[in-house]
């Protein structure tokens, strides 16, 4: 798309090379120091006396005998039991993607599709909604949950999030479906095909896109929720970033800090992997509302 | 799409809303007019050698039993809204009739716990969007114009901030900012001063969480901006080119009116997502200085034997008249967009 009168100055290039590079330090940075620091132990990444501890890991070496040491992960993935909440976040999420990608698809194509006033209704109601902060939900589920004594357990808190999802699904779903030409499947409906085997085998399979994003999303929703999964799940079904908070609870005991920073590690690397393949559906995600012109 | 087919279909997707969505918001209501049950109190006369005392003991039995006929507690009304802990209007009279200025007026009343968050959430969403949207727009544009194969791996390196969920991004920054961490130890270093911590004063650590809350919420405008800056018509642009127009008129006359719609979109979810500023608090261990409306409702709930239902359901109603303030426009904006559809 570059045309040549439309040419970038020696100048302008140097100035905008280094503002994407530290901008790309200011956002990655912190990561990278993460990843390294948790190979370390606490004085080393907490050093009182110099940072560059952290990263020769002198103290490493004199508790450890090398410079760096996998003790944290070890200890936090066996003694502080963080498979069994790496174990509960997969179940979580996979539930939640399933479930609220099956409500979602069905909601939406009917939203879509229908053209009577009351769908757009349905979708503003969604968009109040969607914009409810989660902890005031929280607190209205807490004492029925009690009371019918569901409260603690994973299912209660699965059902919670796809509910929750809906709302965001919902709306980027149908903005999806709204760009699946109407013929498509009104041509499907006259050859004799019922409204729901239109939707199966004529909608659903050049729809695919759109459902990824929308898994993508709620991917990241459950993946990464914390008000209702550490308000919600008694300690024993704790999901992985409920864990790591409670980790940093007890802070007395010094190696209880390195669980938290090697088990934040833990709980963002297959994030950011899944992230690098999906990159192109999230951005078109995030988009489906703002870029109309 | 006939009505009954329309109905099946949405029926699971609006019954999960309805259930999981509607219904807390009312029971939340509920919750937030009653009140925890008051104990017990019984006299019981204690005798010895030396004469009869009289005690008041909490009567156990009955404060249990109480609690089992009303698990929610005694109806209060709007009483919990009013109370110190909400809006505080006994609180507000008296401080206006005794203190003798405007300041020291503003004083008390930002010092009363609602207020106080109030306070910090608005300043925390008004302080975080403008640079959020400034920035996104500077890095959208900056990264439009470098070579294409160097775009993937760049984008992906600028949006990790808004893909971790809030406590982990704002623990990683915390860990470094803290006064034994790399940016801590060298900020110290800078200002020559071995005891300067951002945690030590609560203006730092407001910044601080500024800071964070910027850092966060770049990437998402940035997305959006970068994806609204491909449909930028080309024409004009190379028209004003042969105008003379320079590269800065170009951006502030064409790109930037393009992009006006999609800068309203940006601020305002970016207003509504900071509203509930929640996890950074947490994460930044700030709970002393900044209290933010979430994080009082999530302080209600923590623990486990005594969770004030009653308080938390006030201010969650409270939060919930907020968000509707920041979210007609959005409202609106949807709204004459489905009317020039049709």
């Amino acid at each position: 798309m570059e045309s040549k009168i439309n040419r970038y100055s020696k100048q302008l290039i140097l100035i905008n090379s280094l503002f994407i590079l530290v901008w790309l330090v200011i956002s990655v940075f912190p990561f990278i120091w993460t990843f390294w620091g948790s190979f370390k132990v606490k004085a080393d990444f907490f050093s009182r006396a110099d940072w560059m501890f952290a990263v020769t890991g002198v103290n490493t070496l004199i508790e450890t005998g090398d410079t760096s040491t996998v003790k944290a992960y070890v200890e936090s993935w066996t003694e502080g039991e963080f498979w069994k909440a790496t174990m509960n976040t997969i179940i979580i999420t996979v539930s939640v993607v399933t479930i609220s990608l099956f409500l979602g698809t069905l909601g939406a194509y009917a939203l879509s599709r229908s053209t009577y006033k009351y769908t757009f209704w349905i979708l503003i109601a969604a968009l109040i909604f969607r914009a409810m902060p989660h902890i005031t939900l929280v607190s209205g589920y807490l004492f029925p949950f009690f009371q019918l004594n569901v409260w603690g357990i994973l299912p209660t808190t699965i059902i919670v999030l796809v509910a929750i999802n809906q709302p965001f699904t919902l709306w980027l779903l149908y903005s999806f479906f709204k760009t699946v030409p109407k013929e498509l499947d009104e041509s499907a409906l006259i050859d004799g095909c019922s409204y729901f085997q239109a939707f199966r085998y004529v909608i659903m399979p050049v729809m695919w896109p759109g459902v990824v994003t929308a898994g993508l999303f709620s991917m990241m929703l459950a993946y990464n929720d914390f008000t209702v999964t550490s308000l919600l799940l008694n300690q024993q079904n704790y999901t992985m970033v409920p864990k790591i908070n409670a980790y940093l609870g007890t802070i007395e005991h010094s190696g209880n800090y390195m669980w938290a920073v090697s088990s934040v590690v833990s709980a963002t690397a297959p994030l950011f992997m899944i992230i690098m393949f999906f990159q192109r559906q999230l951005i078109s995600g995030l988009t489906a509302g703002a870029v109309k012109g | 799409m006939p009505h009954k087919t329309f109905f099946w279909f949405f029926f699971p997707s609006g019954l999960a809303m309805l259930l999981f969505i509607g219904l807390p918001i009312i029971s939340s209501f509920f919750q937030s007019l009653h009140i925890e049950p008051e104990q017990i109190l019984m006299e019981v006369e204690k005798c010895d050698p030396f004469g009869c005392k009289t005690e008041t003991k909490v009567d156990i039995e009955a404060t249990t039993k109480l609690q089992e006929e009303q698990p929610l507690g005694r109806f209060n009304g709007l009483g919990t809204y009013g109370d110190r802990n909400h809006l505080a209007f006994e609180e507000i009279k008296e401080a206006w009739s005794n203190s003798s200025s405007i300041g020291e007026f503003t004083d008390i009343l930002l010092n009363l716990p609602f207020y106080k968050a109030l306070l910090f959430t608005l300043t925390f969403c008004f302080a975080v969007t403008p640079p959020v949207v400034i920035l996104g727009f500077i890095v959208a544009l900056s990264i439009n114009t470098i070579t294409k194969s160097l775009k993937g791996p760049t984008i992906f390196g600028v949006i990790l901030p808004m893909i971790v969920t809030p406590l982990i991004g704002s623990l990683v920054l915390f860990w470094m900012i803290d006064a034994k961490g790399i940016l801590g130890a060298t900020i110290q270093y800078l200002f020559d001063d071995p005891n300067l911590s951002l945690k030590s004063s609560s203006q730092l650590t407001w910044i601080t969480l500024i800071i964070y809350g910027i850092w966060h919420n770049t990437p998402f405008a940035f997305v959006v901006f970068y994806a609204a800056l491909q449909t930028v018509p080309q024409d004009p642009i190379e028209a004003a080119i042969i105008d003379g127009a320079s590269r800065y008129d170009r951006v502030r006359h064409i790109v930037i009116p393009h992009l006006y719609p999609v800068a309203t979109f940006i601020i305002l979810i970016c207003l509504m997502d900071n509203f509930r500023v929640l996890e950074p608090i947490i994460g930044f261990a700030a709970e002393g200085v900044a209290q933010s409306l979430s994080w009082m409702i999530y302080n209600d709930l923590r623990s486990e034997n005594k969770m004030l239902f009653g308080s938390a359901g006030a201010t969650s109603m409270l939060t919930i008249i907020g968000v509707a303030f920041l979210l007609t426009p959005v409202l609106i904006r949807t709204w004459r967009e489905f009317r020039t559809e049709r």
